[in-house]
């Protein structure tokens, strides 16, 4: 039995997003759901009706009919109490909850029975919940378009330029708070010309900045500011006196300000004072991302623009819905790996499976009953700190071969160079004088390949071995010298057996030769540039 | 000819081998390299045949053996697929290796030379020597050829015991030698002779059974050296220098060869040659287990591939033995040379080890007519992978796997590695999911930047070419 899913149209003012789009609604399709849309959800996120209908959804006239159908609801923002209300028993819930901010909503869901599966509860440190991780698509939009809404406002351009005209220097824009919104208006406005300076608690985000074109800026002060998850901390009043300095400074130099300043369950931060404000100089643009949580500037009014000493401040709460298809896209692809975790057999039915660690912490409302907050994760040690602390293995310095590698070190060659003095020692103590002018011959022949074979290019090895190999070949020379050697009269050996032997030792070696050097001048013959 | 002019030949010989192998030092001079080894080989026997040491009966027999041999030699060059080639070195080795033991055999039943005392002590031993050397040669090679051919079975052979049947041989060797150089009579000498020759053949067949596949280039180039040593014993069999040098120029080349592939691996020569793979490190399967990566395989399709590819201004082709398996070098180039002419920047990433032999892989892509100018050493290129859009991966597995630096524990720690998770984007073409040779499991698989074509090589590649195209 495959199961309907629901997409209602938001009812949250002015939510312009819809939590699938036709595209997937395909995808969705191929994983064995059904999908019903609401009459003009997507309207607002340029999908219309008939798009939905051609990409195989059906459309319900308005929310009643629709929750009344569906066993799986996909939303963006929190259902309001009505919304609850018209859920079937048992309906699974999947979009953003809050839950920590709505425990009313939470006592209504859990009454009624549901299954939902909070997007803002993932856990987004474990690697394979990333694709599901909508906070962070919904930050990158957030930061790219807090840029844009900057460069609306301000009166110049980002770029510096020489022109006829005189020469514009670049926009200085300093971002406070270098998380995924920061880094992505870090990004924009790097893209855009600017001159782009950031800020974080974080120290491990700094070489993050310096990646993407911008200068990070450090405070003079000697704290670590990582909170775990991923996430910032409230920091000691020295650091903050420190950083209050550098933010005062910086207010002074720049002409953007754009701030994404949270912490979790907290008002959010005022870094920007009035007094920093009125240091800006006129026609200075702050966005302030953190508006909804209070503003990380003291003069910030949530959802409006405002302009205060000559400074206009951009108080949206609302930059997804601002850029309402590009986002709708985004969480609705989202919502599709979220669904392809919930129905791994691609059968159109879900198992919230809750011994996964990803499904576990999404879901905040289980049969009805709240299973919020999850249990801590145990997860693996951050890979950083790991790989620095595992130190690779030192080579082995093998007896084998004493070459262009590390030097030996000095004890090996001690031995080395003992064991060669007492096997030369040897030899010039027994052996017979015309055996040392061979042996001389060959040790120094020894040592002539090797300086050679040391020059030759890795990409000829295989024509070196095939080439070499015909070299050795030279081994004919015995067999020719055996076949009828010039003999003293009363020598008697078994010349058959040995010109027998000799006779394929020529054909063996002749075919090693020629077609040695043969091959060899094929391949070679290929190498080009 | 004289005896003198026949030496000074043998001269010039030896200088024009060591011109042909410093030739190899750049694709540029490398021709005229082969060029001057073929004119050394020629003078070398000119000098021989015509010297004193070879009586005009005998040319008879010389032309038409050296004609059978010649024909059977070039018609095989000519046919053989670049894809073959390590089956056909292979097979080479082992005649270098039957030819020394039959000229061995030969000279030990020639009593035209008679020695005394220390001389024929040496002489003998020189026999012994040339004839073990030339026998494991032979059948080492012999089972390498049907290894790297598929016509044995590729996984390594492991007798219980077998280091110490290894050292049962060794024992009957050096008792037999002593059997030989005290026998009084020719048979006597003769019988340990041949017990020793079978032993030296059931070594080399051991000693090659218990290696894998993705050794085969340590073997193949130690086998190399083998030929080598054959030659040089040979030569002070018969006190004949230029067989000596050159002898020794072959041996040792094989023995860098084998020397750099075995660094390349970050493995020791000697663990190598003992056979099967981690038995210097523990039960490798055990060792992995705490390892087990994190994450999930994430599969592409063709038409992705080639999307991802048609947007990459870097990208960097990473061949393996599968290419070589599935033919696919050719479909490589077409695509190489569709993004080249697009402006992408392609070139390609070669570990010393990638495929059965050294330089392999460079083989098979001059043979597609990729310009050796974009294939790089991995010592050149891996620095490059973070500014690299798409680092594809064709039919290798462990030769990219970063457990080699990442985890301590894995047999291959420490291994030098192509660091292709660090580009931007990086595609694993291959069948399935199974590990690699070493039997470890690859986390580079299951990296969220990384993405898996599932199929084989060269049907895949057409399909991305195709979308090329399209």
């Amino acid at each position: 039995m495959s199961l309907i899913i629901g997409v209602p149209r938001e009812t949250f003012a002015g939510e312009k997003r819809v939590a699938t789009v036709p595209d997937i609604v395909e995808k969705l399709t191929k994983l064995g759901f059904a999908v019903m849309v609401e009459a003009g959800a997507g309207a607002a996120a340029n999908c219309d009706d008939d798009t939905y209908l051609a990409a195989g959804a059906t459309i319900a006239k308005d929310a009643a009919e629709l929750y009344a159908a569906v066993d799986v609801v996909f939303k963006v923002r929190a259902p309001s109490l009505e919304e609850v209300a018209l859920m079937k028993e048992g309906t699974t819930l999947v979009g953003f909850i809050w839950p920590a901010q709505n425990p009313e909503l939470m006592e209504a869901m859990k009454a009624r029975k549901l299954t939902v599966l909070a997007m803002d509860s993932l856990p987004r440190l474990l690697s394979r919940a990333q694709k599901m991780d909508a906070l962070t698509s919904m930050a990158g939009i957030t930061g790219y378009r807090a840029v844009i809404e900057a460069a609306n406002n301000f009166g110049r351009y980002f770029a510096g330029q020489v022109t006829a005209a005189g020469k514009i220097p670049p926009a200085k824009v300093f971002i406070a708070g270098a998380g995924v919104a920061g880094l992505a208006a870090l990004g924009a406005a790097v893209s855009l010309g600017a001159i782009v300076r950031a800020n974080d608690t974080r120290a491990e985000v700094a070489d993050q900045v310096k990646s993407m074109g911008g200068e990070f800026v450090k405070v003079d002060y000697e704290e670590e500011g990582s909170g775990g998850g991923g996430y910032a901390k409230v920091m000691s009043e020295g650091f903050q006196a420190a950083q209050r300095e550098m933010y005062a400074q910086q207010a002074r130099e720049v002409d953007i300000i754009i701030t994404t300043a949270l912490i979790p369950g907290k008002p959010a931060p005022k870094l920007i004072t009035a007094e920093m404000v009125k240091s800006m100089k006129p026609g200075s643009v702050i966005v302030d991302l953190a508006a909804e949580q209070g503003g990380n500037c003291e003069l910030t009014e949530p959802g409006q623009v405002v302009v205060k000493h000559g400074v206009t401040i951009v108080g949206y709460t609302d930059f997804p819905s601002r850029m309402a298809k590009q986002s709708s896209t985004l969480y609705a692809t989202n919502l599709l790996r979220v669904a392809e975790e919930l129905c791994k057999a691609k059968d159109g039915t879900i198992d919230v499976n809750m011994d996964d660690d990803a499904i576990r912490g999404l879901t905040v409302v289980k049969d009805g009953e709240i299973t919020w907050p999850p249990p801590p994760l145990k997860l693996p040690p951050p890979p950083a700190p790991k790989a620095a602390a595992a130190p690779v293995p030192e080579k082995k310095s093998g007896g084998h071969g004493h070459g262009a590698g590390a030097p030996m070190s000095a004890r090996g060659l001690a031995i080395v160079f003992g064991l060669g003095a007492l096997a030369f020692w040897f030899v010039g103590a027994y052996a017979p004088a015309a055996f040392l002018g061979h042996f001389t011959v060959f040790v120094l022949a020894c040592f002539v390949g090797y300086m050679v074979v040391w020059n030759v290019t890795p990409a000829l090895h295989t024509p070196l071995m095939s080439v070499t190999n015909a070299i050795s070949s030279i081994i004919v020379i015995g067999a020719l010298v055996q076949i009828s050697p010039p003999l003293a009269e009363d020598v008697s050996r078994p010349g058959f057996w040995i010109g027998l032997l000799a006779f394929v030792g020529i054909v063996l070696t002749s075919i090693n030769m020629f077609g040695g050097f043969a091959v060899t001048k094929r391949m070679l013959a290929m190498f080009r540039k | 000819m004289s005896a003198g002019l026949a030496t000074v030949s043998y001269i010039g010989a030896t200088i024009l081998f060591i011109l042909s192998l410093g030739g190899l030092s750049n694709p540029e001079t490398s021709r005229r390299g082969n060029i001057l080894g073929m004119i050394g080989m020629a003078l070398a026997v000119v000098a021989t045949v015509f010297g004193p040491q070879v009586t005009l009966g005998g040319l008879p027999w010389i032309i038409i053996a050296m004609a059978i041999g010649g024909s059977v030699g070039l018609y095989a060059a000519r046919v053989v697929k670049m894809t073959q080639m390590p089956e056909l070195v292979a097979l080479m080795h082992s005649l270098v290796g039957l030819a020394a033991c039959l000229v061995g055999f030969a000279s030990y039943a020639d009593t035209a030379h008679v020695f005394e005392g220390v001389e024929k002590t040496i002489h003998e031993v020189e026999i012994y020597v040339g004839i073990l050397i030339g026998a494991v040669t032979f059948s080492g090679s012999l089972i390498a050829f049907g290894k790297l051919s598929a016509k044995i079975d590729g996984k390594p052979l492991l007798l219980p015991a077998r280091h110490w049947l290894n050292l049962a041989g060794l024992l009957v060797v050096i008792v037999f030698g002593k059997v030989f150089l005290n026998a009084e009579t020719g048979w006597g000498g003769g019988f340990a002779l041949v017990v020793m020759t079978l032993v030296a053949l059931a070594f080399g067949v051991h000693m090659v059974m218990a290696i894998g596949g993705a050794d085969m280039p340590v073997v193949v180039s130690m086998l190399n050296s083998y030929s080598g040593w054959a030659a040089a014993a040979t030569g002070f069999m018969l006190s004949n220098d230029l067989l000596i040098v050159t002898g020794a120029l072959v041996g040792s080349s094989g023995a860098i060869l084998s020397y750099i592939m075995c660094r390349a691996m970050n493995r020791n020569f000697v663990s190598v040659i003992a056979g099967g793979f981690g038995t210097g490190g523990g039960a490798p399967a055990a060792a992995s287990g705490d390892g087990q990566p994190a994450g999930e395989v994430l599969p592409i399709s063709a038409v992705e591939t080639a999307e991802l590819l048609k947007d990459a201004k870097n990208v960097i082709i990473v061949p393996g033995y599968g290419m070589a398996v599935a033919q696919a070098q050719h479909t490589v180039y077409q695509i190489t040379k569709h993004l080249r002419d697009k402006g992408v920047n392609v070139r390609f990433g070669i570990h010393p080890v990638a495929g059965r032999m050294p330089g392999h892989m460079n083989v098979l892509l001059a043979e597609a007519k990729v310009p050796y100018d974009i294939v790089m050493e991995m010592d050149e290129i891996n620095e490059d992978f973070p500014e690299t859009d798409v680092a594809m991966v064709i039919g290798a597995n462990d030769i990219v796997n970063p457990a080699a630096q990442e985890d301590p524990n894995s047999p291959i720690a420490g291994m030098p590695v192509l660091e292709v998770w660090k580009a931007k984007t990086s595609i694993v073409m291959k069948r399935s999911m199974a590990s690699g040779y070493a039997g470890v499991d690859n986390p580079l698989f299951y990296k969220e930047n990384n993405r898996m074509l599932f199929g084989d090589a060269k049907k895949m590649l057409e399909e991305v070419f195709v979308a090329l195209n399209g």
